[in-house]
């Protein structure tokens, strides 16, 4: 058994829990809800699908009142008007997504087996337009978040199920996990320094967000971007604020990061689109 | 007929913070007159002069009967949701002000007979402060306080 | 003439209707500088919100450029039964205006 110690004397730097080297997803991902469970007694499970919100009461009440009436309802329109127009071949996203896209968002992402890669949502609506004739979306923001926006919005509730079929999955469960463990940046942090260690704490005026839960509410719309953006967006911008280089949106390190974070969060009720600060 | 196009303000003492409007012959539509903004009260740079241009000389007492619901800290400053619920009888209009803003106060609501005490919005601070709500009823001027503590820095950016 | 800013919703509970609006709208103070540019930034902001019931003023909001972007306006009224209209408009400082309806429900 490996432990990743990471030893700061000041700081606490100690990656826990232990999670172990050897393929075994479903300890990885008991060690990891259980270190949380602990962390955050108070907390029901169901709840770290709304993140710093389940921990902190302030700011929850700031959350529920733009709930109330969220900036994201214009585009959740959008997004069923754009799921449900046919291409210009005639053909539609129904062609290509499981029940025309509406209420899937919980099976992403996905191992495709033959194509020995990992599928988000994103890149499946990508694939399903460029096979169409259609000029793909960008993957930041803009009208792709509207299409995500009403696909997560149908499949509220649902519970975040991720498979790892074989092992070529396994090894990108693992890939994932390895960089989210990995220091990384001029700041030399890991993903599990902020979300893992000090998750709860504040750092300046932010509250850590426990990483279980950190997938299923996305895309989101973060009061610091006054729009939509989606999971891979926020990836880089983690990456810039440890001073590291982002990777590009629909990478294979984020696709594999993507899919490690799902499935530690497998169980918790998909909740997507969401405000965030 | 000639609609009246220019709105008149009556300057000075505004006790009750009435809308005076000029008007002659024609229809005057809710949705398209401006019921006196009242410019002066809110170009103001501190609240108690803000309220002074709004209330005139009238006397504002503190109440323990308005529940003003701010956060104890702002996640973000531009975007700060306060409610003002009280159960004073008679309300004629609920304010909000932010005490340390440049111009502090950020609203006023006139209230007809059939609209209850109660008002949410959402509010830009510029740095932490006191939110003011503030009730006049046919009764007189309440008002009621709340700090708010704005801070930036993190990863929110 | 703005169209399609004001999203409403009016709720009926017992005898009170709650009515909701989100509006687009800059809120601009006029106090921002332009990044690039470094000029400031007109002010532009709604300046009143009035809301009729039935065709009836009910309520008005005077607003100032400290009211957030993209804004929010909540109150509550008694007298209104299922179906009935609430139109809620708006008139910027820039003589700009909108207005939308929707049902009690």
């Amino acid at each position: 058994m490996r432990k990743l110690l990471a030893i700061a004397a000041a700081v606490s730097f100690v990656v826990g829990p232990a999670v172990t080297a050897h393929a075994d997803p479903a300890a990885d991902q008991a060690t990891f809800q259980n270190y949380f469970k602990q962390k955050f007694p108070n907390v029901k499970f169901a709840d770290f699908s709304n993140g710093v919100y389940a921990i902190d009461a302030d700011s929850r009440s700031q959350w529920q009142a733009i709930e109330e009436f969220p900036p994201y309802e214009a585009a959740i329109e959008d997004g069923e008007r754009m799921l449900k127009t046919p291409f210009a071949n005639g053909k539609s996203y129904a062609d290509c997504l499981e029940n025309g896209g509406i209420g899937i968002a919980h099976k992403y992402p996905y191992f495709d087996t033959t194509k020995n890669e990992v599928v988000t949502l994103p890149l499946a609506i990508n694939e399903c337009r460029k096979k169409n004739g259609e000029k793909a979306l960008n993957l930041n923001r803009g009208d792709i978040t509207s299409l995500l926006a009403y696909i997560a919005f149908s499949s509220r509730g649902k519970t975040t199920s991720v498979e790892i079929p074989n092992d070529a999955a396994k090894a990108a469960f693992e890939s994932g996990k390895k960089y989210y463990y990995t220091r990384r940046g001029q700041l030399n942090m890991a993903c599990a320094h902020c979300h893992v260690d000090n998750a709860g704490k504040r750092i300046r005026a932010d509250l850590l967000s426990p990483s279980v839960g950190h997938t299923t509410h996305w895309p989101v719309f973060r009061g610091a971007w006054d729009e939509l953006g989606t999971l891979h967006r926020r990836f880089a911008g983690c990456n810039e604020q440890v001073r590291a280089k982002a990777s590009a949106p629909e990478s294979t390190e984020y696709r594999n990061l993507e899919y490690f974070l799902t499935y530690m969060s497998n169980g918790l009720p998909m909740n997507g689109p969401a405000f965030r600060k | 007929m000639v609609s009246i196009k220019r709105r008149t303000f009556l300057k000075g003492t505004a006790a009750t913070g009435a809308v005076v409007v000029a008007i002659g012959t024609g229809v005057l539509k809710p949705s398209n007159v401006l019921a006196a903004w009242p410019e002066d009260a809110f170009s103001q740079k501190t609240s108690a002069e803000a309220l002074s241009k709004l209330f005139g000389t009238a006397s504002i007492t503190e109440s323990g009967d308005i529940d003003l619901k701010t956060p104890d800290i702002a996640e973000n400053g531009a975007v700060v949701p306060v409610s003002v619920s009280t159960t004073l009888a008679n309300v004629q209009s609920i304010s909000i002000l932010v005490d340390k803003n440049p111009q502090p106060l950020a609203c006023s609501c006139d209230l007809t007979g059939v609209v209850e005490g109660y008002v949410s919005t959402r509010i830009k601070m510029g740095e932490t402060s006191n939110v003011i709500a503030v009730v006049k009823t046919a009764k007189g001027i309440f008002s009621t306080k709340r700090m708010v503590k704005v801070t930036i820095g993190g990863c929110g950016g | 003439m703005a169209t399609g800013t004001i999203k409403i919703r009016a709720q009926l509970s017992g005898d009170s209707t709650e009515v909701k609006a989100l509006f687009k709208h800059d809120m601009e103070t006029g106090l921002r500088k332009d990044k690039t540019t470094g000029e400031k930034i007109p002010a532009h902001f709604i300046k009143e919100v009035t809301c009729e019931h039935n065709g009836h003023l009910v309520f008005t909001a005077k607003w100032n450029v400290s009211i957030s972007k993209d804004p929010y306006l909540s109150f509550k009224f008694k007298g209104a039964a299922k179906g009935d209209t609430v139109k809620v408009s708006w008139v910027d400082n820039k003589g700009d205006t909108d207005s939308s309806t929707a049902q009690v429900a």
